[in-house]
C-alpha cells in the first residue's frame, strides 16, 4: 500500500480548472480512484455533473482520453471500446496495457443506466464502472433519485404539507451489481482513501468486470457547509448508513468496522435536506430511518461472517 | 467475375460483413434482421472472423457499443430493423455527429404501433433527418454490392458519416435470390485496411469524444456535418465507379428505368421498384410511354440530378412505404416534388403504399399508372394524395 505522501506524487489525470463546485466529492471520488491506476486509463463517462463541468469544448479537463455518450450508456459505450481494444490488440494494432474505467452519477448509474450497466456486467467486459453516489440528480437541480435516501427533502420529492420528503427507502445498488457474480464489487467513501485506493487496485486487476459504488456528498443537494464534504462521508460510514465492503469472486467481506456504531441522527442532523425530520412530529420518521439502517447493517454482518 | 449462389438478403449482408470482417460487431437480434445476427455469431463461433462480437442486451446498447468501438478506432457495425432503430434513436444521431464511419445494415419494418413485423420504410424514414447516409437496395445483389460500398464511403477521409444500408424485411431478406458475390481477398483489398483519424487507445495522443459543446461552438459541428454530407455525394458516385470496375455493376444515385422518353412515372425505392419495371415493360409493350425512378441514395438527397432526370416526365407518382402523418403525402414525395419546383411543372402525386407489409403486386402498380396516364390525358390531378390497395 502506498502513502498518502507517494500518491500525492503520482500525476493528476483529473487537472485542476475543471468547473465543479468548490467542495464537490465527486472530482475527490475520481481522483482518489486515478490515484491507483498504474496504467493509462481510457474514461468512459455519463451525462452528468462530472462530464459537463470537466469537457466544455474545447477544453478538457482530462489528461487521458474520455468519451461522453449519453447519459443511461456509459456502460454500454465502454463495453464497446473495450471490445475493440480486445480485437485490436489481437491483432497486434494496440500495444500499451490500458485500463477502462467508467463513471457515472446516480442517476446515471441507479435508475436511466442500469440496464446498460447490468449488461456490460453480465458479459464480463474487463472494465471498472464507478458510481459517485451523491444520492439525487444533482446536475438538474436535486430531483429524487432511486439512491435518494428516504426523508430526503429534493425537488422532486420536497417535504411538503402532507409528505415528509422522499417516502420511499433507497435502492441497494451494490447488492444488486454483486448478484451479477462478477469477479469484483465494493462500496467505497472519500473519508477512507486507503480502502479506497486498495479497492481500486484490486478492481482494476481482477481480470474482469467490476463495479465499485462511491459516496459522493454534494453539499448544494445535502445542505452541508462546502468544506464539510469528507467529514459527512466518515459519518455515513460510522453510522453504518454507507459500510464499507466488498464482495470478491462473491465472497462478502467487510473492509471497515466502526469501533462504536454512531446513531444515523449524527448523519442526518448537519444536512438541511433531513432538517424537517427534527420536527416533534416526524420523530417516527426518524426512528424508522434507524431501525432500517440496523435491519441492513445486521444483514451485511450476517453475509461478511461477522454476526 | 464472382461467384454466383442462391442467398436471401439476410445471406447475403452477413456474407459481406463477413468478408469485410470488422474488427467489433455488437448487435442486438430483431425479426426480421435476426438472422443476420446468427450468422455472424456463428463465423466468429468457428473462428471465420477475427470479429470481436459483443452480444448486448439492447439496440441502445448496441449502438452504444458500436460508438465506443469505432470511437476506440475499430471498424465496426452493427445491424436492426423498425423498433431497434427506434430504441437506437439518440444514439443514431450521436453516431453522425461524432463522425464515426459506422455501417449499419437495417432491414425495413414497420414501426409499432400496432406491432407489425413485416416490411415498410417508417424505420428508416424516420431517421432520415439523423445524418446517416441512407442507401435503399432493391434485391439481394444490391444490398450486398451496398454494403460493400458503403464501407469505403462511410470511412472516406472527406465524409467520416455513418450509414445505413436498407433493403425490405422478408421480402429481400427472406427472399432467395441469385446474386453474384466477390471473393474475400477481392473485397479485403476493395475496401482496405481502416486507418482511423483519431483513437482512445493511443495514450500518448489522448482524445476526448463528447464533449459539451455550447452556444459558441455546437453550430459550427453541425455546420461541418452538413458539408460531410454534401461531400459524400461525389465520393459515393467515385466509389460506385471503381465498384464498376471490379464487378461490370452499375450504381449511381438513383437507377432510371425506361424513363428518358417515359411521359410518366413512377418513383418508388426498394423492391417495389423491382415489381414496377414488371409494369413498366407491360405497358410499354401496349403503348405507353411510361417508365420509372428507382432512388438508391436518399441521404444525401441528389436533387439535382433527380431534378434533371424527371424533368421531361409529364406526370409522375412518388411511392412511400411510410406516412408522414403531415396530411401532405409520403416522405419521399414531398422531397421529390420539392426537387422538381424548378423544372417547368411537371404534376407530382402522392401514393403510400405497402404499409405494414400490404402485399403490392403488379395489378397494384398498374393501377398508379394508369392513374398517372389519366392525368396525362385530361391534364388534370383529381388526386394529389393516394393510398394503394387499403379498405378505405
Amino acid at each position: 500500500m502506498a502513502t498518502l505522501k507517494e500518491l500525492a506524487k503520482k500525476p493528476e489525470i483529473l487537472s485542476p480548472g475543471h468547473r465543479l463546485c468548490a467542495g464537490c466529492m465527486a472530482p475527490t471520488v475520481v481522483r482518489q480512484i486515478l490515484k491507483a491506476a498504474d496504467t493509462p486509463v481510457v474514461i468512459g463517462n455519463a451525462t452528468g455533473c462530472l462530464e459537463v463541468s470537466t469537457t466544455i469544448f474545447p477544453q478538457t479537463a482530462w489528461r487521458c482520453s474520455w468519451i461522453h455518450n449519453a447519459f443511461e450508456n456509459a456502460a454500454a459505450t465502454l463495453s464497446g471500446v473495450e471490445a475493440a481494444y480486445k480485437s485490436l490488440k489481437k491483432q497486434g494494432k494496440v500495444k500499451d496495457d490500458i485500463r477502462f474505467i467508467a463513471f457515472g452519477g446516480d442517476g446515471g448509474t441507479y435508475d436511466i443506466g442500469l440496464q446498460s450497466l447490468s449488461g456490460a456486467m453480465e458479459r464480463g467486459h474487463h472494465m471498472l464502472y464507478v458510481c459517485y453516489d451523491n444520492g439525487a440528480y444533482m446536475n438538474t437541480g436535486i430531483q429524487r433519485s432511486s439512491a435518494t435516501p428516504r426523508g430526503a427533502d429534493t425537488t422532486t420529492s420536497p417535504a411538503g404539507e402532507v409528505v415528509q420528503g422522499k417516502p420511499m427507502n433507497r435502492k441497494d445498488l451494490t447488492a444488486i451489481m454483486a448478484a451479477h457474480n462478477i469477479p469484483y464489487v465494493a462500496q467505497v467513501s472519500p473519508s477512507h482513501w486507503n480502502d479506497l485506493v486498495t479497492k481500486v487496485k484490486k478492481a482494476l486487476d481482477c481480470g474482469g468486470a467490476a463495479f465499485i459504488n462511491a459516496l459522493a456528498p454534494c453539499h448544494r443537494g445535502w445542505r452541508i457547509p462546502i468544506d464539510e464534504g469528507v467529514e459527512i462521508s466518515r459519518l455515513a460510514v460510522d453510522t453504518c448508513y454507507w459500510p464499507l465492503f466488498e464482495v470478491v469472486d462473491g465472497e462478502w467481506k467487510l473492509t471497515y468496522k466502526p469501533k462504536e456504531k454512531k446513531p444515523l441522527v449524527e448523519f442526518l442532523k448537519p444536512q438541511g435536506r433531513f432538517k424537517h425530520l427534527f420536527k416533534p412530529e416526524n420523530e417516527h420518521i426518524l426512528k424508522e430511518m434507524q431501525e432500517t439502517v440496523d435491519r441492513n447493517w445486521q444483514a451485511l454482518l450476517k453475509r461478511c461472517g461477522e454476526a | 467475375m464472382g461467384e454466383k449462389k442462391a442467398l436471401t438478403g439476410n445471406e447475403a449482408v452477413a456474407l459481406a460483413m463477413k468478408q469485410i470482417e470488422p474488427d467489433v460487431v455488437a448487435a442486438y437480434p430483431i425479426t426480421p434482421q435476426t438472422d443476420i445476427v446468427q450468422y455472424y455469431s456463428s463465423y466468429v463461433a468457428d473462428g471465420k472472423v477475427k470479429t470481436e462480437m459483443v452480444t448486448v442486451e439492447s439496440e441502445h446498447s448496441a449502438m452504444s457499443a458500436t460508438v465506443g468501438a469505432a470511437a476506440g478506432g475499430a471498424r465496426s457495425m452493427t445491424a436492426t430493423s423498425s423498433q431497434g432503430l427506434a430504441l437506437m434513436w439518440e444514439i443514431v444521431y450521436i453516431t453522425s455527429s461524432a463522425r464515426l464511419p459506422i455501417v449499419m445494415p437495417v432491414v425495413n419494418r414497420a414501426l409499432s404501433g400496432p406491432i407489425n413485423i413485416h416490411c415498410d420504410h417508417s424505420d428508416t424514414m424516420g431517421a432520415r433527418d439523423s445524418g446517416w447516409i441512407q442507401i435503399y437496395s432493391e434485391s439481394v445483389q444490391e444490398a450486398y454490392d451496398n454494403m460493400i460500398q458503403a464501407v469505403r464511403i462511410a470511412e472516406h477521409p472527406d465524409v467520416q458519416l455513418p450509414v445505413m444500408v436498407c433493403q425490405d424485411g422478408f421480402i429481400t431478406s427472406h427472399g432467395l435470390e441469385n446474386a453474384e458475390i466477390l471473393d474475400d481477398a477481392t473485397v479485403k483489398t476493395f475496401v482496405g485496411e481502416y486507418k482511423p483519424r483519431f483513437t482512445l487507445l493511443d495514450p500518448d495522443k489522448p482524445v476526448t469524444f463528447g464533449a459539451l459543446d455550447l452556444q459558441n461552438y455546437y453550430f459550427e459541428h453541425k455546420r461541418a456535418q452538413a458539408e460531410a454530407m454534401k461531400r459524400s455525394g461525389k465520393v459515393i458516385l467515385d466509389v460506385a465507379r471503381e465498384y464498376k470496375k471490379l464487378t461490370g455493376r452499375e450504381y449511381g444515385y438513383f437507377e432510371k428505368y425506361r424513363l428518358d422518353d417515359a411521359e410518366v412515372a413512377v418513383v418508388a425505392i426498394n423492391s417495389t421498384a423491382g415489381t414496377a419495371k414488371v409494369v413498366v415493360d407491360e405497358l410499354r409493350q401496349a403503348g405507353s410511354k411510361v417508365g420509372l425512378l428507382k432512388p438508391r441514395v436518399f441521404r444525401p438527397f441528389p436533387y439535382k440530378e433527380i431534378a434533371d432526370a424527371l424533368k421531361h416526365v409529364k406526370v409522375i407518382a412518388v411511392m412511400d412505404r411510410a406516412d408522414s402523418f403531415n396530411a401532405f403525402g409520403g416522405p419521399v414525395f414531398n422531397e421529390i416534388r420539392s426537387a422538381m419546383y424548378e423544372c417547368p411543372a411537371p404534376k407530382v402525386i402522392s401514393y403510400i403504399y405497402g404499409l405494414g407489409g400490404r402485399d403490392v403486386g403488379t395489378a397494384d402498380v398498374t393501377k398508379v399508372y394508369d392513374h398517372l396516364l389519366a392525368i396525362n390525358k385530361t391534364g388534370k390531378v383529381d388526386s394529389l394524395l393516394n393510398y394503394l390497395g387499403v379498405r378505405e
